[in-house]
């Protein structure tokens, strides 16, 4: 199932079950006047020329592509150390009515997965939290979250790479360095990693 | 032997900026690039670049810088007072330095931001293939601080063409057109007429991401969270308190707010010299030529 919404002069967001199945397909058979894919959550921005395509002829070209099966590759899976020091730590542990150390030990038990990424280079959405761990996002974002940050909001969790406004819950840092222009492959946290955190004493 | 300009004072914000990075988005790369992408290609071209070219964009205006070597600069963008070695220039026209002279930038009567290129180009080093700074994803140059010297390239496409070219219009209250976003559905039905009734003011919250307004609140008529989706230049992304926020050209990749309108692509470069306290207008773009 597949919706096609217009997104301004040249892009549409497609509502797709199989987001990174979708941009295979994309990928493999690219519709005519594809610029760039960025997939997200629940959807793939698909930007065109205008110059090359419209809205009607590339959401046809969208909706006719049969969903490609992305081959499941060897995933990197990598351990980040956290000192679980975040400025709401308490505040989500009320909030999903556990102690501060269940919170902890929720967040640093389960293997994560890379979703996808935004919101800011390297900043990578992670698959897996514990349903209890579910919180909405604060209601006032704060103007500056420090890099290494490590936090949650909604089914996600994630490492700032970078200090930047966020209105995610702040439960720990890490010194690792999820971002990093000068290497050949920047982001630590590509989609489809695995990642661990490790509790720092 | 290759030219240098060095900065005497940068104003309240200047950063280099050439028409961004594309390709990177699905690792959480914007594109960034100029605010007022027109306004960048103009100055490149009055200089003899390619359009493609890094230049200075200078918020508000206060920008000095000094060359080394014979230079020929444009300025664009933003009404601004101009003097070179002393002497009152145009802006929108070639300007030759000769070596020593010092370029000097007032503040900006109209508009917000100022576009200097230099023939040959701001040769800094390229991050992830543009000479773009981008203030959210923290790449390319830093923003330019007094002291600073920057390279100037020779690639150049030709000679200088034109001697004056026309100046963008400045309106007192600017008209962006707008077009239905893709989550218009999460908005009460008055949504559209509330953005086009005509009450919204520039805050001082405004920088290379966005611009907030002041003004009528969008009703929801959906509650819940909107999954994290991709964003684009033009979004009017609406959080919880209900007033737009405008992206601009260092928006954030993927954003968790519902876009309730878009921004016309060929209005963006009169959003970007919105100021602080100017009424803005938003209307509907004509359905006729929407194609």
């Amino acid at each position: 199932m597949t919706t096609v919404l217009r997104y301004g002069d040249s892009a549409v967001l497609v509502e797709v079950d199989d987001v990174l199945g979708l941009q295979a397909a994309c990928e493999a058979d690219p519709p005519a006047g594809l610029v760039e894919l960025v997939p997200a959550a629940r959807t793939l921005l698909v930007q065109f020329d205008p110059a090359r395509t419209d809205v009607a002829t590339i959401s046809r070209a969208l909706t006719d592509l049969s969903i490609v099966e992305r081959p499941v590759g060897e995933a990197d899976e990598v351990t980040l150390p956290v000192r679980y020091d975040g400025a709401d730590l308490a505040e989500v542990a009320e909030a999903s009515g556990l102690d501060v150390d269940e919170v902890v030990r929720r967040h640093s038990s389960t293997t994560y997965v890379a979703a996808f990424c935004g919101f800011a280079p390297g900043f990578a959405y992670l698959t897996g939290l514990d349903p209890a761990l579910h919180l909405p996002r604060r209601s006032t974002p704060r103007t500056r979250v420090p890099a290494g940050a490590v936090a949650v909001a909604g089914e996600y969790t994630a490492v700032y790479p970078h200090p930047s406004p966020g209105g995610w819950h702040l439960l720990g840092h890490t010194d690792a360095p999820v971002w990093d222009v000068d290497r050949p492959r920047p982001n630590l946290l590509a989609p489809g990693t695995r990642v661990r955190f490790e509790v720092l004493g | 032997m290759t030219g240098k300009v060095e900065v005497l004072a940068p104003g309240p914000f200047a950063t280099v900026q050439d028409l961004g990075r594309s390709g990177y988005a699905a690792v959480g790369v914007g594109r960034s690039g100029a605010a007022d992408r027109g306004a960048l290609k103009l100055a490149n071209r009055l200089v003899g670049n390619p359009e493609t070219h890094a230049a200075l964009e200078v918020t508000l205006g206060g920008l000095r810088m000094r060359t080394s070597e014979h230079a020929t600069v444009a300025i664009t963008g933003a009404a601004v007072p101009v003097r070179a070695g002393g002497r009152a220039m145009a802006t929108h026209a070639p300007i030759v330095l000769r070596p020593g002279d010092e370029l000097e930038l007032g503040m900006a009567q109209q508009g917000l931001r100022s576009y200097v290129a230099v023939r040959g180009g701001f040769d800094v080093e390229p991050v992830l293939g543009a000479r773009a700074t981008d203030t959210l994803g923290r790449l390319g140059p830093p923003p330019l601080v007094a002291g600073m010297t920057l390279p100037v390239g020779r690639r150049v496409a030709g000679w200088p063409a034109t001697d004056l070219a026309p100046q963008r219009q400045a309106f007192a209250e600017p008209v962006l057109r707008l077009r239905p976003g893709p989550r218009l559905e999460w908005f009460t039905g008055s949504a559209l007429s509330t953005l086009t009734g005509g009450g919204y003011t520039v805050t001082s919250e405004l920088d290379r991401v966005g611009v907030r307004f002041t003004g009528p609140a969008l009703t929801r008529a959906r509650t819940g969270e909107l999954p994290p989706e991709a964003a684009r230049p033009g979004a009017l992304q609406v959080p919880p308190s209900g007033v737009p926020i405008l992206f601009l050209a260092d928006h954030p990749v993927t954003g968790g707010y519902p876009v309730a309108a878009v921004v016309a692509e060929a209005d963006l470069d009169v959003a970007a010299q919105l100021r602080p306290g100017q009424r803005v207008r938003f209307t509907l773009r004509d359905r006729t030529r929407a194609g």
